[in-house]
């Protein structure tokens, strides 16, 4: 699925539009701790999160992750938005909160394998 | 000539509101001095209201106890902040009770959270959300630490729970960490084969006692003149002859 298709269904803010958006999201993976992101996710998802931290940017770089989606209206820190531009990667933001919009994205078809 | 002190710098008193009752100040200081450690460092959540009666016992006992506090980031990361004196320390109270969650303990879900004085009497409870996370990130956290003279420690990095490491996947670079604690749950070698790479920063670890009997469980030992802050910051660093062994 387009992450463009993702962004539209659920209209998700894009909080560093200048990223390439154009890309495949393969499946979604939801964690707060990164070091279960490391673990577990897999190139092509998004990843949905409450983090705001830094190093998200350089986890969801290190997986090849399609996106950061944000939730419950957290916004990325300034640094975190300042890497994200630099290394790609899109970070996306919703006022609902998690389990809203993994019930979306799962029936938008995604899955987690 | 500097000798080897042992100290335990992570060690819960009864105000912290997931540590049992008898960890009174005058207990904790007992049972560390029943076992030789020369240094503690008081380590409640998100307070160091408990400090300063636990120094004066220790003093007595000839042990000396350094103003601590286990500081719970906006990631859900501890970090251990050490105070050269309690001014410091409260200055960065001030600041972590200016961003701790709002919201009062419950007694009922987190235990209690008890101030007590020298002779065990209750002087009454904290009522702050202390088991909460602050709106402090890790990084502003280990600045403010040091904007106070304080050293900055990231707790039990081995954790998965409330370690860095678990939560953040790995220690953001630039965050100038002064030590990496490791837990009684990690023996060295276990350390050294899965956090090698973080050998660069200095390594202690401690009980993280939330019973008197974990006390002690773990000490560093730093070999310095005098049991001082000062002096620990100079073995932290390996500067003039002092070091830690660990």
């Amino acid at each position: 699925m387009e992450l463009q298709e993702v962004i539209n269904s659920l209209s998700l803010k894009v909080e560093n539009p200048s990223v390439n958006l154009k890309r495949e999201v393969t499946g979604a993976y939801v964690s707060d701790m990164l070091s279960d992101v490391m673990g577990n996710a897999h190139e092509g998802f998004l990843w949905i999160t409450l983090q705001i931290h830094l190093n998200i940017v350089a986890v969801a770089s290190l997986k090849g992750l399609s996106g950061i989606l944000l939730v419950n209206n957290r916004v990325p820190a300034e640094e975190t938005l300042k890497k994200a531009i630099e290394e790609n990667v899109p970070i996306l933001t919703s006022s609902l909160p998690t389990f809203e919009l993994v019930g979306r994205l799962y029936s938008l078809g995604l899955r987690c394998r | 000539m500097p000798v080897e002190f042992r100290a335990d710098l992570h060690i819960h008193t009864c105000l912290s509101p997931c540590s049992e009752l008898f960890m009174t100040p005058g207990r904790i200081v007992e049972k560390a001095a029943s076992l030789g450690i020369n240094i503690l460092a008081v380590c409640d959540h998100n307070s160091v209201e408990q400090v300063e009666v636990t120094a004066h016992i220790g003093g007595k006992k000839g042990i000396r106890v350094i103003p601590g506090m286990e500081i719970n980031s906006s990631e859900e990361v501890h970090v251990l902040g050490f105070f050269g004196d309690m001014a410091d320390a409260f200055s960065m109270q001030k600041v972590v009770y200016e961003n701790l969650q709002p919201g009062e303990n419950d007694e009922d879900a987190f235990g209690m959270q008890v101030l007590v004085n020298e002779e065990e009497e209750v002087l009454g409870f904290n009522k702050r959300l202390l088991i909460g996370a602050t709106s402090l990130s890790v990084n502003r956290i280990v600045e403010l630490i040091h904007s106070f003279n304080g050293l900055a420690v990231a707790s039990h990095i081995d954790r998965e729970g409330f370690g860095i490491i678990g939560q953040l996947g790995f220690i953001p670079e630039g965050v100038k960490f002064d030590a990496l604690e490791i837990s009684c749950m990690t023996t060295m070698d276990e350390a050294h084969a899965r956090f090698g790479l973080y050998r660069n920063i200095p390594w202690i670890t401690s009980s993280d006692a939330h019973r008197l009997e974990d006390i002690g469980r773990r000490t560093t030992g730093f070999v310095m003149e005098h049991a001082t802050f000062d002096e620990m910051r100079l073995a932290l660093k390996g500067e003039d002859n002092r070091t830690i062994i660990f």
